[in-house]
């Protein structure tokens, strides 16, 4: 890795929901241009992690650090201006939008033109949009979802949704991209499609990736660094290998009976 | 469902993709419409124009009523009372301020918008069915405004019998031959208007809320500002549609047809027709409107055979329950209404005679 500055800093988040305690005093620290893959059993906290981010939850107590912004304090749409981007682990689009649609709308946080623009739309509204248009025909023949541009997204197979939804994430050109489980219920083409994606995300966009998934075949080989959850806690941080050979981990996730 | 073209109609830059009328006998039909509508009053009975008068007011207020809850997803069932709202704003500044009409209107219209503002704060905590309820606010307090506060002014049960003429120069717009040609210039511009914001970035803001609130924030929309904005854009349609009415009926008063039932019926024209898209006002309007007329003569044709001596009673029985019966059928058959209903009928003919 040629530089490591930090992307975005946990520091000591505390999350509980009615006394239940999500995520506990959890610290690390998300290095720029890198693919962290967060793991851990269901309900480890993963997606809370992720939520926080987001400010979608409120952490108790610790911050999230993104250029020099704390964001447990900013609002979530504010967030996403900073720079960050997710997809969802259960879909979240615009299931009555084209997919062309779900990504100019994805535009909307680079986009200028106010409600006066917006009704006239003639001159400015319009030459935004055809400006915007460019970049997102450029993810779209990307993510090779040319043939479904104009399809409305609550029709199509769950393995090209899932794409659309990184394609949205991508068209709000992110510095951090939040990927909560974007392999989930595909098949093995689908997944290694999905796994070339991510890795040509992260190397021509030289975009910082977080990444949830329960694959750990695929997490070994794409993740440069992996942050390990049980319980709400981090039991574990470190590279691939060393992850695969640390003891706590191998009882917490994968099982005693793979030591 | 894809977009299905013609063949042999393609794009070659991004301006032709995004054209909304794309050949040349499509601005010749669209105008001959318009100009048909225009003419109406010089070549066809009364009825006609009178209708197209009513359905194009009414028309206003459901379009503006799509954007908010067709687009944007927000229930409201206040739109008859922004009408109202607009319509007194519109009579008063005619009235006690001696400015044209044509300037009250635009400012009934922002007078409206701005009493929708304030019944859209609910929408930052409460959605769905609640929001309906919040939203119930709106359609209670404002005709008890009307009929209670300012009685010199308001007029109270009678409201303002004598809602001024247009007047420009010395042509005087007082009979639906002639204030058709105003409702029919501001529709259209609500109409440019709705499909412009439909199809631009606060659109997809709106669709973005409507179809994943979570998501469309995380993603970077302001949920509360966009609903906002959704609110005070309805509720300007809402003032426009009062004001057009309140002018070409000369009255305006809370007692006159402003009441819940009337924000029910915009909802069920909304349905009928199909919401979210700007074909839908258009079909739904005209056929429920339609209807209201067609249940009178089958109401006074089954009066003549059974129920004889209670035609008044049929007649005022019919409409609610045709409307009912034709929201229903709607509901269960066809949900997403007539314009998904003509989408499929443009496709199946382009398809033809190749349907695989």
């Amino acid at each position: 890795m040629a530089e490591t500055s930090t992307q975005l800093s946990f520091e000591n988040v505390f999350l509980s929901f009615g006394g239940t305690l999500a995520l506990t005093d959890v610290s690390f620290k998300v290095i720029k241009g890198e693919i962290l893959a967060i793991i851990g059993p269901n309900g480890a906290g993963k997606t809370s992690l992720l939520n926080c981010v987001n400010h979608f939850y409120s952490p108790d107590r610790g911050g999230i650090i993104f250029k020099e912004n704390d964001l447990t304090k900013i609002p979530p749409h504010k967030i996403a201006k900073l720079g960050i981007a997710r997809t969802f682990q259960n879909l979240a689009l615009y299931s009555g939008l084209s997919t062309l649609d779900n990504l100019m709308a994805a535009r909307h946080i680079h986009m200028k033109s106010n409600m006066i623009q917006s009704i006239i739309y003639w001159g400015m509204g319009q030459k935004e949009d055809i400006e915007h248009r460019r970049v997102v025909e450029e993810i779209i023949s990307f993510l090779e979802i040319e043939h479904i541009r104009k399809a409305i997204v609550g029709a199509l197979p769950h393995g090209l949704r899932k794409r659309v939804e990184l394609g949205r994430a991508l068209a709000m050109e992110p510095d951090v991209l939040l990927l909560d489980e974007p392999m989930t219920g595909m098949n093995v083409e689908e997944k290694e499609d999905m796994a070339r994606f991510i890795l040509d995300i992260h190397e021509i966009r030289k975009t910082t990736i977080m990444l949830i998934e329960h694959d750990m075949g695929l997490v070994m080989d794409i993740a440069d660094r992996v942050v390990v959850l049980d319980f709400g806690s981090k039991i574990a941080e470190g590279t691939p290998e060393e992850i695969r050979k640390n003891p706590i981990v191998i009882q917490a996730y994968l099982g005693e009976e793979h030591i | 469902m894809a977009v299905i073209r013609p063949s042999g109609d393609f794009d070659r830059n991004y301006n032709q993709d995004m054209a909304l009328i794309r050949k040349p006998w499509q601005w010749v039909l669209l105008l001959l419409s318009i100009g048909a509508v225009a003419t109406s009053p010089y070549w066809a009975p009364p009825y006609v124009y009178i209708k197209a008068n009513q359905i194009g007011y009414t028309l206003i207020a459901v379009q503006g009523l799509n954007i908010l809850t067709g687009f944007t997803g927000q229930i409201s069932m206040g739109q008859s009372a922004f009408m109202l709202a607009g319509g007194y704003i519109s009579a008063l500044i005619v009235t006690y301020l001696n400015l044209s009409f044509f300037i009250a209107l635009p400012l009934a219209a922002l007078g409206a918008g701005l009493v929708g503002l304030i019944f859209g704060i609910p929408s930052l905590r409460v959605k769905g069915f609640y929001l309906a309820m919040a939203t119930l606010a709106a359609q209670f307090i404002i005709p008890w405004f009307t009929l209670h506060m300012f009685p010199e002014y308001l007029g109270g049960q009678n409201g303002i019998i004598s809602a001024p003429v247009p007047v420009i120069g010395s042509y005087e717009f007082n009979e639906p031959a002639r204030f058709i040609h105003i409702t029919l210039f501001v529709l259209i511009l609500t109409t440019i208007a709705a499909v412009n914001i439909s199809r631009s970035r606060m659109g997809r803001a709106f669709v973005a809320i409507r179809d994943n609130d979570l998501a469309a924030e995380l993603l970077g929309v302001n949920l509360f500002g966009y609903k906002l904005r959704a609110f005070f854009i309805a509720a300007v349609y809402a003032g426009l549609a009062g004001a057009l009415r309140a002018h070409s009926s000369w009255q305006i008063g809370s007692e006159m047809g402003y009441d819940l039932s009337e924000s029910i019926i915009f909802l069920g024209m909304l349905v009928v027709g199909g919401l979210g898209t700007n074909l839908g006002p258009f079909l739904g309007t005209s056929l429920i409107i339609l209807m209201e007329d067609f249940s009178n003569i089958v109401g006074t044709k089954v009066s003549a055979v059974m129920l004889t001596g209670m035609t008044e009673r049929v007649l005022t029985s019919f409409r609610p329950i045709f409307f009912g019966l034709i929201l229903m059928l709607f509901l269960i058959f066809e949900p997403r209404g007539l314009a998904y209903r003509w989408q499929l009928f443009k496709a199946s003919w382009r398809l033809r005679p190749f349907s695989h």
